[in-house]
């Protein structure tokens, strides 16, 4: 009998094809995700080196960060941007790479397009030049970013080659709290760990409240995982996982369909097996959680104030916080509800989904973006848009001041038309607050969803529990 | 890829927390199809002022490092984005080694296929680089990744460990694709398998 193992384990025994003496492994890759932005050099390469895509039906092109985000018809303005999206249309066609295009109903956010087309399946190995891949983690498929070198090789070899990580195991108990969501939990992970406590480690999310969590939600969770430092993040799938991918255009059909559940019912990790690293979260006193600083550790509850730099004893840290409060224009102390906001973005592959959407709906149906604050919607897919105009979600978010725009990766990352002026601050929905992220000298707090629309109600920032 | 053995030059001394790719290279500089060229965007924001200035109190716009080839950071350096235009700019910029305590996952594999060598240490032996690199051109630090030694200005040695594998293809020069294509016969069999045992993948 073999050892107990972890799905990270598992996953990754089934896709060893060759080990080396020092314990470097070749492994397989089911499936290529590929965006505009890290893949042209990648493509060059195999050009240059006459090579081919070694499985162009295991590989999927998306372009999603440099798209527009409204008049999408008119076609990219930016010459840059529209070069990129271009190059990456004439490589997918060169090489035999399926090609999603902007104005094509599937298109999206790549990490939520994978997905929903039922590429993304339970028990694969995935990779994109995209540290955001961690997302497809929720559907208990082994999934990390990759840079452009390996995405060339990925595309040559449909390998990759990679030392195993540590295993860590996240254990969330508890029943959520009503307005508290899958945003505010791995927002709690983060900031107990830190932005460089998962390094070294795949981190595989279980307990009462991951199990309890939409499809969706886990997606969140499993999405801000690199944030915290890990190569990927891991749930195991379920019943609901099986629902998700039942009948979706790329998933497996018929005898296939149940070969593949009985596959993946394999999957959850075995009673007993070892973990290198444990973490326990109570989720049932979590408040709702924002970033007051500059990186994504910097999470407090909104009941709490602005930290103080007097407090901090060690020197590199104090600095850290002193640079960070500069930056973002906040003095210590400030209680964070006192935080007034110039815009709001809901969206991106963290929290550009339906359930999202909906919940945002749900919030300011019959009421009005505050004066002074310009508000976003980015769809995560045009699917994303097309089910949630079918709810008429567009309509209640456009009556009450929202702008409805086109999918894409949008204001999280800021490449398209879509940023923050410098000193404008953001309640966002997205992964990061680095220091420009969402446009030079733009300030970004993340929070839920939720928290982003009150706040975008209110003109500043709400415990969205007793926001009425 | 060049090959890297030895590294002797000025050591910048950067004492930030969590430098992030945002940092080392801002996405309007990801609109390129090239590798090449980012060097001059290197940490652009910190760099430069909105109107393209230099801003003199940033290291490496200080006479005594504008041709550092090593960098010494704080912790958890290169956080982030996987943009493999992180270490094309710093490569770019003709920057060979980072020393720091840690350092993010996907930033440090990617460094490897560009020729650059990222050093993580313990504390203690970044706070002595960061001093010998505070002292500016006076102060060249010698890495040399044949024997994992780092020699300080003052005669100090610190040993660094590096992946085996990873150190080869660094001495060497080689190319992972090149590589990993002579195990071509390994992947077709691995395959032959998956398309029995999970066709549906």
């Amino acid at each position: 009998m073999t050892a107990p193992r972890t799905i990270y384990d598992k996953i990754w025994d089934a896709h060893v094809v060759d080990q080396q003496e020092d314990g470097t492994c070749l492994l397989y890759i089911d499936r290529h995700l590929v965006h505009e932005v890290t893949s042209p050099q990648a493509f060059e390469g195999l050009r240059m080196a006459g090579r081919t895509v070694r499985a162009p039906q295991k590989t999927l092109a998306v372009a999603d960060h440099n798209v527009p985000t409204e008049g999408r018809i008119r076609g990219i303005e930016d010459p840059e941007s529209r070069l990129q999206v271009e190059t990456l249309e004439a490589n997918a066609k060169e090489f035999g790479v399926e090609y999603l295009d902007m104005l094509d109903i599937r298109q999206g956010v790549v990490h939520i397009v994978g997905p929903e087309q039922g590429f993304t399946l339970p028990g694969t190995t995935i990779v994109c030049g995209d540290s955001h891949t961690s997302t497809h983690g929720a559907f208990g498929s082994l999934a990390h970013g990759i840079g452009t070198s390996e995405v060339e090789h990925v595309l040559s070899t449909q390998t990759l080659i990679q030392t195993k990580a540590k295993n860590m195991l996240i254990q969330v108990d508890g029943k959520l709290p009503d307005h508290v969501t899958a945003k505010d939990i791995i927002l709690a992970i983060i900031g107990k760990i830190g932005t460089a406590g998962g390094t070294g480690y795949v981190m595989e999310y279980a307990g009462e409240a991951i199990r309890a969590l939409s499809i969706e939600g886990r997606m969140t969770v499993c999405n801000m995982s690199i944030e915290g430092g890990a190569r990927a993040g891991l749930i195991a799938p379920d019943e609901k996982t099986f629902d998700y991918f039942k009948g979706r255009p790329r998933s497996p059909k018929g005898a296939e369909w149940d070969k593949a559940v009985a596959y993946w019912s394999t999957l959850p990790s075995d009673e007993g097996a070892h973990y290198d690293k444990i973490i326990k979260l109570d989720a049932s006193n979590l408040p709702p959680l924002i970033t007051w600083g500059t990186s994504p550790e910097n999470v407090i509850s909104i009941e709490d104030c602005v930290p103080d730099p007097a407090d901090i004893k060690d020197a590199a840290k104090k600095a850290a916080v002193e640079r960070s409060l500069a930056y973002m224009g906040l003095e210590p102390n400030t209680p964070m509800t006192e935080i007034k906001i110039d815009r709001a973005f809901i969206g991106s592959c963290t929290n550009g989904r339906i359930e999202d959407l909906r919940e945002v709906a749900k919030l300011v149906k019959g009421r009005k973006v505050s004066a002074h604050v310009s508000a976003m919607v980015v769809p995560g897919s045009g699917l994303v848009k097309e089910q949630a105009e079918k709810e008429g979600l567009d309509k209640i978010l456009i009556e009450a001041g929202f702008d409805w725009r086109e999918p894409g990766c949008s204001m999280c990352l800021a490449m398209n038309a879509d940023k923050l002026a410098e000193g404008e601050r953001c309640a966002s929905t997205s992964n990061r607050n680095f220091e420009g992220r969402q446009g030079r000298g733009g300030r970004t707090h993340l929070v839920s969803p939720e928290m982003a629309a009150a706040a975008a109600i209110a003109g500043h920032f709400v415990d969205v529990r007793t926001f009425d | 890829m060049d090959k890297f053995q030895k590294v002797d030059g000025v050591a910048a001394p950067m004492p930030i927390l969590n430098i992030d790719t945002d940092m080392i290279i801002p996405k309007q500089f990801l609109k390129t199809i090239k590798r090449t060229g980012l060097g001059v965007n290197l940490f652009d924001e910190m760099r430069y002022t909105k109107e393209g200035a230099e801003i003199p109190e940033f290291v490496l716009n200080k006479p005594a490092y504008r041709n550092a080839q090593i960098l010494v950071a704080g912790d958890n350096f290169g956080c982030g984005s996987s943009r493999e235009h992180a270490p094309w700019a710093l490569a770019d910029f003709g920057i060979q080694v980072i020393i720091s305590t840690s350092f993010a996952d996907i930033f440090y594999n990617n460094c490897f296929k560009n020729g650059i060598l990222p050093i993580a240490l313990p504390q203690a032996d970044v706070d002595k680089l960061m001093e010998d690199a505070e002292r500016g051109a006076n102060a060249t630090v010698s890495v040399d990744l044949v024997s994992q030694e780092i020699h300080g200005p003052d005669g100090g040695v610190i040993k660094f460990e590096v992946d085996a594998f990873r150190k080869h293809c660094l001495l060497e020069g080689l190319d992972d694709v090149g590589l990993t294509l002579q195990k071509e016969t390994s992947i077709t069999a691995f395959e032959e398998k998956l398309a029995v045992s999970r066709p549906w993948a």
